[in-house]
């Protein structure tokens, strides 16, 4: 941790936090070039008799993540268990976050009020921890993502899908904290170096996904069907609605049938890469290797076609050994390039709607050719394996 | 912010004033993306056909970024001109840097990271490469390719959010990786381009020797991707993040990576099977 603390605990003069850059968080996108102005405004100040020490620091410029724990849960020994042999003066530092006036005699005895400060942040931050797993943290955090105060995930195809701050441990001092957006599932450095010095732990691992199983209407879920536009010729003329994920299947609510899944229509579309035009084919040493990654099936049946180990269900499935494969096939007459006459020309309002052929065409061209290789059966589309996943987590 | 942009547009100007247009140009705030285009290809005629159609007073436009503008014109035209000015240079841009010697030149600032580095915290700080979502101005901004999770994702300034993608085009990063496919980064472990050491957390630095470990034992390949390496089965080595509750997997999640990898294993299987025909 960066805390730089140069001032006494008690002092009486009001924080630095006055400053407007500190306060006003600067802009998420420049902190590349901002970077010097943060580092030095960021001297640490105590708190005036009107502010709290948990609503002092958690205004401190990169403490913007955190939540502000109840001060009741603080005080519930049995919340604390096992914290005490991980904080140094964990007497004094308890006082400081509960803004406690410190015993006379303990004053005496700490040689140095920075060394409490650190260990207060340490145990605010482990009691944080804790904190966010249970339904208050939840709610607070909660109200703390839908006002955006997360920030949303970099990539493109996500479109700004809300993340939430998780760490890789939930041991202090291991690493920073990341953020997880539960539309790609993977994490990511948060973009402004101020949150470079806030320990991951004081999020921890599970917090990130427990949130999104308590609040499902927030989860996307695990299939996409793109929006079905007429004919591969125009997939979108017309002008579309803003807030893309919903634009043309807004009006149809959206419903997963596993109920313990994510409730909320995911941003499915994958990048599909391209030289003049022309998709760059599979077969190409540059040809697209990480599409899987992103990729969701059509519809939540299909997920019951992998096995737990991850194998294929009776080898012989493959819903898309059909007319379209074999096209797609024949259609790699370039050695590097597939032709793709929807290129260039079609590009429509909202990036959401825009790679909508490419993902099934490509998805297709995944699936299809390889049951080509192994010759393999189309099995009955019925779609008879919707299994009601009772447990929330598997082992 | 407002404040800082205007500020260091003026000083840009004005300290540049005496330098040509386009170092003018390349210095400014903002434009750290652009590279510079040769000024012989600027001067054939037959590289710009078609320009003349995009841009306004084209002709007085090239010759501003050409340093050949009469002093009268550039009183009178500047503002408008200057904007007009910005287009044609993207749009000579995005031509120039598809070409062998453009190709050269962005290569060196990818060596030099000025395009930023991937957020996924799995990839490593991995060097990104610029490109557009569409080859027409004034349609889409600027997005940032990862040669490693070969996704888009959106540059963290604004600043440069607001660049028009058309000024490199769709085709750039994977007309680059086409040419130079020993410049293919790999999907674990560091590549040439990553950080230095010092600038990374422990923790980073162990999952890198956990990643190198596995790479050692899987087929003993190195750093980067060899001229005569295979890439069929690179993906088996993209690490991926695997979201827990206390300790244990998300049930829907696992299933839906565990499909994904499906699909993966599906097309190593199939680009095998191609590299060795039976
Ligand atoms: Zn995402
Ligand atoms: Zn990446």
């Amino acid at each position: 941790m960066s805390r730089r603390v140069q001032q006494p605990a008690m002092e009486t003069s009001p924080p630095d936090l006055q400053d407007e850059d500190v306060l006003s968080g600067a802009g998420e996108g420049d902190e590349v070039m901002e970077e010097v102005e943060e580092q030095e405004g960021y001297t640490s100040s105590t708190p005036t008799s009107s502010l709290t020490w948990i609503s002092w620091f958690c205004s401190l410029p990169g403490h913007d993540y955190f939540c502000e724990v109840a001060e009741d849960f603080i005080e519930d020994d049995f919340n604390l268990t096992g914290l005490n042999s991980m904080v140094p003066f964990w007497k004094e530092a308890m006082e400081m976050v509960l803004d406690v006036e410190p015993d006379e005699d303990s004053a005496k005895i700490i040689p140095d009020v920075s060394l409490v400060e650190a260990s207060a942040e340490l145990l605010y931050g482990l009691v944080h921890q804790r904190y966010i797993l249970t339904r208050a943290g939840l709610q607070a955090m909660a109200e703390k993502y839908e006002a955006g105060v997360f920030g949303s995930c970099p990539r493109v195809y996500c479109m700004s899908c809300n993340v939430v701050p998780c760490g890789r441990s939930d041991l202090p001092g291991v690493d920073t904290v990341k953020l997880y957006c539960p539309n790609c599932n993977d994490i990511y450095i948060p973009p402004s170096s101020r949150f470079q010095g806030v320990d991951g732990a004081f999020f921890g691992t599970t917090f990130a996904h427990l949130f999104f199983q308590s609040y499902r209407e927030l989860l996307p879920a695990p299939f996409w069907k793109p929006p079905s536009s007429s004919g591969s010729l125009s997939p979108s003329r017309s002008p579309r609605s803003v807030t893309g994920s919903n634009s043309s299947q807004g009006t149809t609510p959206f419903v997963n049938p596993n109920p313990h899944g994510g409730q909320k229509r995911a941003a499915g579309k994958v990048y599909v890469a391209r030289i003049y035009g022309f998709k760059v084919n599979e077969r190409a040493k540059c040809g697209p290797r990480m599409q899987w990654m992103r990729l969701r099936p059509e519809s939540p049946e299909e997920l019951d076609y992998v096995d737990w180990r991850g194998r294929w269900i009776d080898d012989e499935d493959d819903q898309y050994d059909d007319d379209e494969d074999g096209e797609a096939e024949e259609d790699r007459h370039m050695e590097d390039f597939d032709p793709d006459p929807a290129a260039d020309d079609d590009d429509d309002d909202e990036e959401e709607e825009e790679e909508e052929e490419d993902v099934r065409g490509s998805r297709r061209g995944l699936e299809g050719v390889q049951a080509d290789a192994y010759g393999r059966p189309q099995p009955p589309s019925g779609g008879s394996r919707v299994k009601v996943v009772r447990q929330l987590v598997s082992v | 912010m407002l404040r800082h942009a205007v500020e260091d547009a003026s000083t840009g100007s004005d300290s540049d004033y005496s330098n040509s247009w386009i170092s003018w140009f390349l210095s400014s705030k903002g434009n750290e993306y652009f590279c510079e285009v040769e000024e012989d290809y600027i001067l054939d005629r037959f590289n710009l056909t078609g320009l003349n159609t995009e841009v306004e007073h084209y002709v007085q436009a090239l010759d501003l970024i050409t340093d050949n503008l009469d002093d009268e014109y550039l009183e009178e035209l500047r503002g408008s001109l200057d904007i007009q000015a910005r287009l044609l240079y993207g749009l000579i841009h995005a031509r120039w840097i598809v070409t062998a010697r453009g190709l050269q030149k962005m290569l060196e600032k990818y060596k030099k990271a000025d395009f930023g580095r991937c957020p996924r915290v799995l990839c490593l700080s991995q060097p990104l490469l610029p490109v557009g979502l569409t080859d027409v101005p004034y349609e889409k901004s600027v997005k940032l390719y990862c040669g490693r999770c070969e996704d888009l994702y959106s540059p963290k300034s604004s600043r440069h959010g607001s660049i028009d993608g058309a000024y490199f085009g769709t085709s750039f990063p994977h007309l680059l990786f086409l040419v130079y496919p020993s410049l293919i980064p790999p999907k674990s472990g560091p590549s040439d381009l990553g950080r230095p050491p010092a600038a990374n957390s422990a923790e980073e630095a162990a999952a890198r020797r956990r990643v190198r470990q596995r790479e050692e034992l899987a087929d003993g390949s190195g750093e980067g991707l060899g001229e005569g390496i295979s890439t069929a089965a690179v993906a088996l080595r993209a690490d991926r993040y695997r979201p827990r509750i206390f300790g244990f997997q998300v049930n829907e999640i696992a299933k839906l990576q565990r499909w994904q990898e499906a699909v993966r294993d599906r097309q190593v299987a199939r680009l095998e099977a191609l590299e060795n025909p039976p």
